[in-house]
């Protein structure tokens, strides 16, 4: 599979998905608007409560074309993070210790070929670094193989997608055979001690759903997995964290292709939850782009919804600034809020 | 009044049975959450069961919802299908087992 990009989709333009977003395929859908939800929640405009999470995008390049992706990730997206731009963010956290947690996303972060470098430059600095890692690069390529190993060295926590706990829904959303490679990665983790009890080594999974449907308890599909796993694999992880899929990039031309794209966007503005709506990521993260531009969320990074205000790009960073700004948002937002909430750390309530 | 007695976007409208009777909507809506709350039986194994007596019922608003909440809750295609069957199997069952008391009553009155 090809990335919308590849195959000159008009959803890979980031206007076209805002559009359809905004106002439907037809151009008279109209929901209630995200903005008034919040206003009744008391929450608009919608502010950060305090930075603290650096998440980095550090480029779309992916050995995975997952048919949900909202990155538009592939192999065939070079976008990829200079280690200048590297070296910026490195600057900023050094100057700002409120930014204690830094998470590494993509495409696949290991791709980028300073990952390493820019991994061990952020532990000196005494961060808390999260990876998240397809699991399937682990077995792409011979260079990858130590990567357990790595992540141990620098006790990274390690936030890994696994859709279902079985081989059928998962190679549905993410490609055939990645269900086999992603069970064999995660064996390798747990045998450097990754998500096993005692060694402090984190592995957390992530579902999303394979569908136009939302996620269940998390807490009870942890319990699930769990047993799933341990009992046909003998694998062992921490915690499952339940994500819901945003209509965006190849989830919204899925959504489309589908005929289900009317029908999701009720379900979640129907899920509409205000305590969700409180908690939602925005208000303690920030996002850096591939090109060092900032953003809100890699939601609203990947729809080129840039900042307002002075501080725009890694090079112009200013907490004080950010933690006053406006959060920018869209009916997209109806994402994070539907039912127990969604966030890179899967729910929120 | 529609022109069919069965439309999809009704099943939006189950919460409005209150609206004609406020008391007996409420109490039947908080035993039903009660009911398909995790308990001794997990709510996704009630979410299968709902799935197959929605099928033995042949209620079309419970086989959307239920179609939805048990493929939601991690159930595959197939297991929703073998539920599906043993509400089959119990439907059929309950005409056939009824054969006997054909045989019986043919019995009773045969030379
Ligand atoms: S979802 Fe993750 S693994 Fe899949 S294509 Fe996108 S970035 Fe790659
Ligand atoms: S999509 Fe981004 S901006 Fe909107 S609520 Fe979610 S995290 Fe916040």
């Amino acid at each position: 599979m090809k990335s919308l990009k590849a195959q000159h989709s008009f959803l890979a333009e980031a206007h076209q998905q805002l559009e359809i977003i905004e106002h439907g395929q037809s151009g008279d859908f109209a929901l209630v608007p995200f903005q008034q939800k919040l206003e009744q929640s008391g929450l608009y405009p919608l502010t950060p409560t305090q930075v603290e999470i650096f998440q980095v995008n550090i480029g779309k390049m992916c050995n995975q074309t997952c048919r949900h992706c909202h990155v538009d990730a592939g192999p065939d997206r070079n976008e990829i993070m200079t280690r200048e731009t590297m070296q910026q963010c490195i600057n900023v956290l050094q100057k700002n210790p409120q930014l204690k947690v830094v998470d590494l996303t993509g495409g696949a972060p290991e791709m980028n070929p300073n990952f390493r470098w820019f991994v061990e430059a952020l532990k000196k600095l005494h961060k808390q670094v999260i990876v998240r890692c397809n699991l399937t690069i682990i077995l792409a390529n011979k260079k990858y193989y130590d990567l357990p190993e790595f992540y141990k060295m620098h006790d990274i926590e390690v936030v890994s997608s696994l859709p279902f706990y079985t081989q059928d829904r998962t190679d549905r959303q993410r490609g055939n055979g990645v269900f086999d490679d992603s069970i064999k990665a995660l064996q390798m983790l747990n045998k450097v001690g990754y998500g096993m009890e005692g060694t402090g080594l984190i592995l957390n999974l992530v579902y999303n759903p394979a569908g136009a449907f939302l996620p269940p308890s998390q807490l009870s599909l942890q319990k699930e997995y769990k047993l799933s796993l341990i009992r046909q694999y003998g694998i062992e992880f921490n915690n499952l964290f339940a994500i819901t899929n945003l209509p965006i990039s190849r989830f919204l031309d899925y959504l489309l292709q589908s005929g289900n794209y009317e029908s999701y966007m009720e379900k979640l503005v129907n899920a509409y939850n205000p305590v969700a709506a409180a908690n939602v990521m925005c208000r303690n993260t920030i996002s850096i782009g591939w090109d060092g531009y900032l953003y809100d969320c890699d939601f609203n990074q990947m729809l080129e919804l840039k900042l307002s205000g002075e501080s725009k790009h890694i090079k112009d960073f200013d907490i004080a600034a950010l933690n006053k700004r406006n959060i920018i948002i869209g009916q997209h937002c109806y994402g994070c809020t539907a039912g127990a909430g969604s966030s890179c750390g899967g729910s929120v309530t | 009044m529609n022109n069919q007695y069965y439309n999809p976007e009704d099943l939006k409208k189950f919460g409005n049975i209150s609206d004609f009777q406020k008391n007996l909507g409420e109490k039947f809506f908080a035993y039903y959450g009660e009911v398909f709350k995790d308990s001794e039986l997990s709510a996704r194994e009630k979410s299968l069961i709902a799935l197959a007596v929605a099928h033995a019922v042949q209620c079309p608003y419970c086989i959307d919802a239920y179609s939805s909440d048990a493929f939601e809750k991690g159930w595959s295609e197939g297991q929703m299908m073998e539920a599906v069957h043993v509400a089959c199997a119990i439907r059929g069952g309950a005409s056939l087992v009824h054969g006997v008391q054909m045989m019986n009553k043919v019995k009773e009155i045969a030379m």
